[in-house]
């Protein structure tokens, strides 16, 4: 029993207790054989993943070395490739989306949290749930034909009178650009935000809002100077989270944002993200050099979200650990 | 009550109201999806856009039948290679492995799951579609089924590991082997969530499309066998919704309504499966 061969908590004290050839009788060797396979395979496929896409860039990382990322042409005609318009894109549209979406979200995480009476926040949780299950297209689709003409009729037309004398705001506003890409994406993302700031908020240990109370806070005080500062780096970790989602969606970005690789101060500007140039251009992409900058845009996009999801995953995990080991209310 | 005091109730309530506002505003949005969704679209899902193929280009009418079908095609195929991978890893990291291979193993998956859509299609591209020359539904079914198994892995393996671990060693001590006791005992104590992983990993990839353009392709026919390229509703959405022609449009929204109505029923009924009831028996 002591020799049990796995430190899981939960899993059977089996492994050690039994002669190898009684459990290969028995049939024990041969599951967990097989199992091991399918979930060897996970890995295998995750580096193969990471190895294509390595592979599948090799000649415009030899050709164009760091230029890739400093250069603006994108000529396929000439063969010249230039990422920066599509990183600039993709940063762009991700900053305006965080920009709308973190208040938002955090500001309905905290009325589920702390507010709503555990009934009517599990609902809403529900109905934010299904939110963050509607594809992407279909936040395409009503982006092309809602908010692009909304954008342009009205909102962009009034953000030009009223702060037109900011960079930001120059130039026709066609509807379609950096901005309507932005505001698409923030609609997309405050289901994430809300959600992973939910869970967060809610591991807060009671005492910490009792005792602001019991000192005199109002309710807004205890929250906001007492919780939200406890759950910070949760809260982080679900704006990370959200960044991440941005910068790797792909259809509705790719249906509003005006395919056109250019880099303007001007949020009215169309402009190309890097997975909205991909989606675009890879089936038409003609000769090797071209493919494969595609691809290496990829590789840039995969390492972002990367990046972001693991600085996210160890944020989460800090608070939630944090809130638990103080013991729960 | 003094001035500070009143200024710091008003702030308070007033800060809260807006807090409720954002919900308020979050939740409407789904609400506005839907509305709008059968508002524009709900007229033109009929019979005929069940059942019949593309009006040829510029022509009016028709419908998304090989749509329907191929997205059926493409999400049976991604079950049948994600969910095994999905599950049987699942059972081996809560069953067998020792602590480094579960790590690793966990790891690959949540990379998987954080890795853009279209960068999995680039990877579908390189292997499923590079090598033959041609586009496939397989193809689109590999990618589609990549996107599952992280989903299904890590549930599945949650679900398994909720399972108390008496009730493995009352089936050991009655002298079931290790396996049986995982067929017979865990993996039924723990179906209602399996199911519902599986539910939600088929519901996620059915609305996805960035990684069905370069390998699934589409197409305005119907396509034979599994070896052709293939039509699926979210790229048809995709590609009438940029097309200039106002019919596209409407069987745009028609195409949106019936894949969001199918995705949210997926959804409604995989929470429905976990609430009633737990899923794990309480020792």
């Amino acid at each position: 029993m002591s020799a049990s061969s796995t430190t899981l908590p939960s899993a059977g004290p089996v492994a050690g207790s039994r002669s190898f050839l009684s459990r290969l009788r028995e049939g024990d060797e041969i599951v967990r054989l097989i199992t091991f396979l399918f979930a060897a395979s996970v890995v295998l496929i995750t580096v193969l993943l990471v190895f294509e896409l390595w592979q599948g860039s090799v000649l415009p990382r030899h050709r164009f070395g760091f230029a890739f990322f400093r250069t603006s042409v994108w000529d396929p005609v000439f063969e010249q490739f230039g990422g920066l318009p599509f990183i600039y894109g993709t940063l762009v549209t991700s900053a305006v989306a965080l920009i709308i979406a973190v208040p938002l979200g955090i500001g309905a995480a905290i009325f589920l949290a702390e507010l709503a009476p555990a009934r009517v926040s599990d609902t809403l949780e529900f109905f934010i749930d299904l939110l963050a299950a509607v594809p992407s297209v279909i936040y395409g689709v009503l982006g092309i034909f809602i908010v692009v003409p909304l954008m342009r009729d009205y909102i962009q037309p009034a953000l030009k009178q009223s702060l037109g004398f900011l960079p930001l705001f120059k130039g026709p506003g066609y509807g379609i650009g950096f901005l309507t890409a932005g505001v698409v994406l923030a609609i997309m993302v405050i289901p994430y935000i809300i959600s992973v700031s939910r869970e967060v908020l809610l591991s807060v240990p009671r005492d910490q809002r009792e005792a602001a109370l019991a000192l005199g806070s109002t309710r807004w005080e205890s929250t906001w100077k007492v919780v939200v500062p406890f759950a910070r780096t949760g809260i982080m970790g679900s704006i990370f989270l959200a960044l991440a989602r941005a910068l790797g969606e792909t259809m509705a970005v790719a249906m509003v944002i005006g395919n056109s690789p250019t880099i303007s101060a001007s949020l009215f500007s169309p402009g190309y993200s890097i997975a909205a140039v991909i989606a675009d251009q890879f089936t038409e992409a003609t000769g090797e050099l071209y493919t494969q900058s595609l691809i290496e845009l990829g590789l840039v996009l995969f390492l972002l979200t990367f990046v972001l999801n693991g600085l996210a995953r160890l944020l989460i995990l800090a608070t939630s650990q944090r809130g638990s080991g103080m013991g729960n209310a | 009550m003094n001035p500070r005091l009143r200024w710091r109730k008003f702030v308070s309530n007033f800060m809260l109201t807006i807090t409720g506002l954002c919900a308020l505003v979050a939740v409407s949005v789904l609400f506005l999806i839907l509305g709008y969704l059968v508002y524009h679209g709900g007229v033109s899902v009929n019979w005929n856009f069940f059942t019949k193929l593309p009006a040829p280009v510029g022509e009016t009418g028709g419908g998304m039948a090989n749509a329907i079908v191929g997205s059926a095609k493409l999400l049976a195929l991604a079950t049948l290679f994600g969910v095994p991978i999905g599950f049987l890893g699942a059972i081996y990291l809560a069953e067998f492995s020792g602590s480094k291979m579960a790590f690793v193993v966990r790891y690959a998956a949540d990379l998987l799951n954080g890795t853009p859509s279209i960068v999995i299609g680039i990877f579908a591209f390189s292997i499923a579609v590079h090598p033959f020359k041609h586009f496939s539904a397989y193809a689109g079914g590999f990618a589609l089924g990549i996107m599952m198994i992280p989903i299904t892995l890590r549930s599945t393996e949650g679900f398994l590991l909720a399972v108390p671990r008496t009730l493995r060693e009352g089936a050991m001590a009655l002298g079931a082997s290790k396996w049986k006791t995982i067929a017979t005992v865990v993996v039924p104590a723990a179906y209602r969530g399996i199911l519902t992983a599986v539910l939600l990993a088929f519901a996620r990839v059915a609305g996805e499309t960035a990684p069905l353009l370069f390998t699934a392709l589409g197409n305005r026919y119907w396509s034979h066998g599994f070896n052709e390229p293939t039509a699926a509703l979210p790229e048809m959405i995709y590609r009438y919704a940029t097309g200039p022609y106002d019919d596209w449009h409407r069987q745009a929204w028609a195409a949106g309504l019936v894949l969001l109505a199918l995705i949210l029923v997926i959804n409604i009924i995989a929470r429905a499966i976990l609430s009633r009831g737990s899923s794990v028996p309480r020792a």
